[in-house]
């Protein structure tokens, strides 16, 4: 047997019918999780074939992108007061409940982000192929799981068939050997990443990452990395599973348990890539060198250094490069060599599907706590799920924000995606632990700079732009 | 699906690098359960003023590109989100092909199920195309899926790559899931031979 990458392993562990000159591969999934927003028009695609899904036992519905985070009615429900998004949950419930799919409903005990709950239900396992007709699904490779976003047509292929025709991608490797200094994060190594290879450098890869920096990394921290691989334009990203995964997956709701547990461990260990193996890139970055990143620009890929300066289009040879620098700054407000340290910001959000873990949430909660949300600043944390919600409060972060000025919400993908009434108002700057910079992400008008739960949490604090080596805590 | 094979049309350029499908359909048009009427939502932050109003320098809404079919873009297009509502509201503005030097994967794969043909060119044709597109609105290309060509209005043909299988679902007018179904079998066996360890409904 040739020695091969964890990817390969995993691809090759599901494939139902191998790649031909002709065909793609047919590859079968394992887990398929379905929201509100892409999955509509793909039962309605059902319904007019008569068609049933193949597998609702391997299927899961949440809600979380058009889901207000407003405080709950004297009901002990979060009310639904745009019409449109109402409607469209209650086809999201009908959808389930027509097809006898699981259902985690808005404001339920185990609702969240759909690539929040996957892990922490333990649905997320190493070594299976989950499919989302959601980009960032690439999140949930951070277990080693072949995990990557689908478009509305192929969840209704996955719906139908459990299966997915897909050509088999290219491997690189991303190795971050070293350690991180006090400060720096997993969403600083992700930033410096995609500031490195591009919004672009991904496409038709899948990622591995790999080195001292990436092992030493909590699950959640893996999973920031992993969520942010499609910002490099690659479908999916993956981290080897070692002990670390297996500590956090062992006694959730769905891990397996006795000797289903022994066994699943002992595969598991199997997967990780092969001495020997090779991948078609490598990418390589030192931990050491890393420090706090933000983005200046309307992609991911426009980071800098928190203590760098504002690049100037005109330092810049390739023409297409410089018009997309120069329309960036023109969108926010930005002129070149500006640093974005003491910036003053609107608005600071810490949550979405890359940073709304408890680990997030605690990091925000020590620097925020003893002080004061600066005047003028408006700072909404939002739990990835109602989990999250309920461990933060029962640890009480949910206090340490309030008290310091900020809002505490319900569990949604919020201002990440700002079609849920959460969003900045046209020409508002904000610091965002999301993943997407893109113009009109948060809002139509609106100014994203994306950095680390600890740099949001500084700057929430000071009022300007603010690298958190600098707060002491 | 009405199967592709061969259509002419005009170009209108859009020549930006890294077109997000933020840019393409906003988040907030999401809220939708079916296809319909997003054409009028595509680009639309980039198109519209705050009252509504047609943005009258957005090369979509000069009245020269009414009726343009093929999108000339910058590098990188599509990137971003999973939404197939960015093909939709495409093809709702009347575009039937993109062309740019690379597409973001999951964007190129919704948009080859849609019948919205994502169209590589080198970046010495993208540019030629961009001037082309900007200076005679009424230049027309011819797309050949069967041939795999391009041709310009000077008569030069360029290939362009398609996988096989989409290029064969298009031209035949069949769409992706049939093939699927009729591979039950071959799922019923992958499932007896690999017992699910995660079943979302224990």
């Amino acid at each position: 047997m040739s020695a091969k990458t964890l990817f390969e392993k995993v691809w090759n562990a599901h494939l139902v019918r191998p790649q031909t000159p002709d065909t793609p591969a047919v590859l079968y999934i394992d887990l398929h999780l379905v929201h509100e927003v892409t999955s509509p028009q793909a039962f309605t695609q059902l319904r007019e074939r008569g068609l049933k899904v193949r597998r609702p036992d391997k299927t899961l519905g949440t809600m979380d992108h058009s889901t207000p985070t407003t405080p709950r009615g004297a009901d002990g429900l979060i009310p639904v007061t745009d019409v449109q998004a109402a409607a469209q949950l209650d086809v999201m419930t009908k959808n389930c409940t027509d097809f006898g799919i699981p259902l985690y409903q808005l404001g339920t005990q185990n609702q969240g982000i759909v690539h929040v709950i996957g892990p922490e239900q333990g649905l997320t396992q190493p070594g299976m192929t989950i499919v989302c007709g959601d980009s960032h699904t690439s999140t949930h490779g951070a277990f080693g799981a072949l995990a990557f976003g689908i478009g509305t047509s192929e969840v209704a292929h996955v719906l139908a068939t459990q299966t997915l025709l897909q050509n088999q991608p290219k491997t690189m490797e991303i190795r971050v050997n070293g350690t991180l200094h006090a400060g720096v994060t997993a969403k600083d190594i992700i930033l410096a990443i995609i500031a490195k290879i591009g919004v672009g450098g991904g496409t038709g890869y899948v990622l591995e990452y790999t080195g001292s920096a990436i092992r030493a990394l909590s699950m959640e921290g893996r999973m920031t990395i992993c969520n942010m691989s499609i910002e490099g334009g690659a479908r999916a990203g993956m981290i080897a599973p070692d002990e670390t995964t297996f500590q956090y997956v062992a006694g959730k709701p769905y891990a397996p348990k006795g000797a289903d547990w022994d066994a699943a461990v002992a595969h598991w260990r199997t997967l990780p890539t092969d001495e020997g193996a090779t991948y078609d890139t490598l990418v390589e970055l030192n931990a050491d060198d890393l420090v706090p990143m933000i983005t200046y620009g309307t992609n991911p890929g426009m980071g800098m250094r928190i203590t760098d300066r504002v690049p100037d289009p005109a330092s810049l040879s390739d023409y297409s490069a410089k018009v997309a620098l120069d329309k960036a700054l023109t969108y926010m407000g930005l002129q070149p060599n500006e640093p974005l340290l003491g910036k003053k910001v609107d608005v600071v959000f810490i949550g979405s599907c890359t940073n709304s873990r408890i680990g997030d949430l605690r990091e925000a909660a020590k620097f925020i706590q003893g002080r004061k949300v600066a005047d003028g600043v408006r700072v909404m944390v939002v739990p990835g799920s109602q989990r999250v919600k309920a461990q933060a409060e029962a640890e009480g972060l949910d206090r340490i924000f309030r008290e310091a000025g900020a809002e505490w919400r319900e569990a949604g993908c919020s201002m990440c995606i700002a079609m849920n009434g959460d969003q900045l108002a046209p020409g508002q700057y904000a610091v965002s632990t999301s993943n997407r910079n893109f113009e009109g992400r948060q809002g139509k008008g609106g100014r994203t700079f994306l950095a680390s739960p600890l740099t949001a949490a500084a700057t929430a604090v000071a009022g300007v732009v603010t690298d958190p080596r600098t707060v002491t805590v | 699906m009405e199967p592709i094979k061969r259509f002419g049309g005009s170009m209108v350029a859009l020549p930006i690098n890294d077109i997000d499908t933020d840019q393409i359909i906003p988040a907030r048009y999401l809220k939708v359960t079916d296809k319909a009427g997003l054409g009028a939502a595509a680009f639309s932050d980039w198109r519209y003023n705050a009252d509504g109003t047609p943005k009258a320098d957005f090369p979509l809404n000069q009245p020269q590109y009414q009726g343009a079919k093929v999108l000339i873009a910058g590098h990188n297009f599509g990137c971003g989100s999973s939404r197939e509502h960015a093909p939709w509201a495409l093809m709702g503005a009347g575009i039937r092909a993109v062309v740019s030097t690379y597409f973001a994967d999951i964007f190129k794969g919704n948009s080859l199920k849609n019948g919205l043909l994502p169209i590589i060119v080198d970046e010495p044709t993208q540019q030629q195309l961009i001037s082309l597109a900007q200076e005679d609105p009424t230049a027309e290309v011819v797309v050949d899926l069967e041939a795999q060509t391009l041709t310009l209005p000077d008569g030069r043909a360029v290939t362009f790559p398609v996988d096989p299988f989409s290029r064969y679902c298009l031209l035949n007018g069949v769409d992706q899931l049939g093939f699927l179904l009729g591979l039950d079998d071959e799922a019923k066996a992958y499932e007896s031979a690999h017992p699910a360890r995660v079943l979302t409904t224990a």
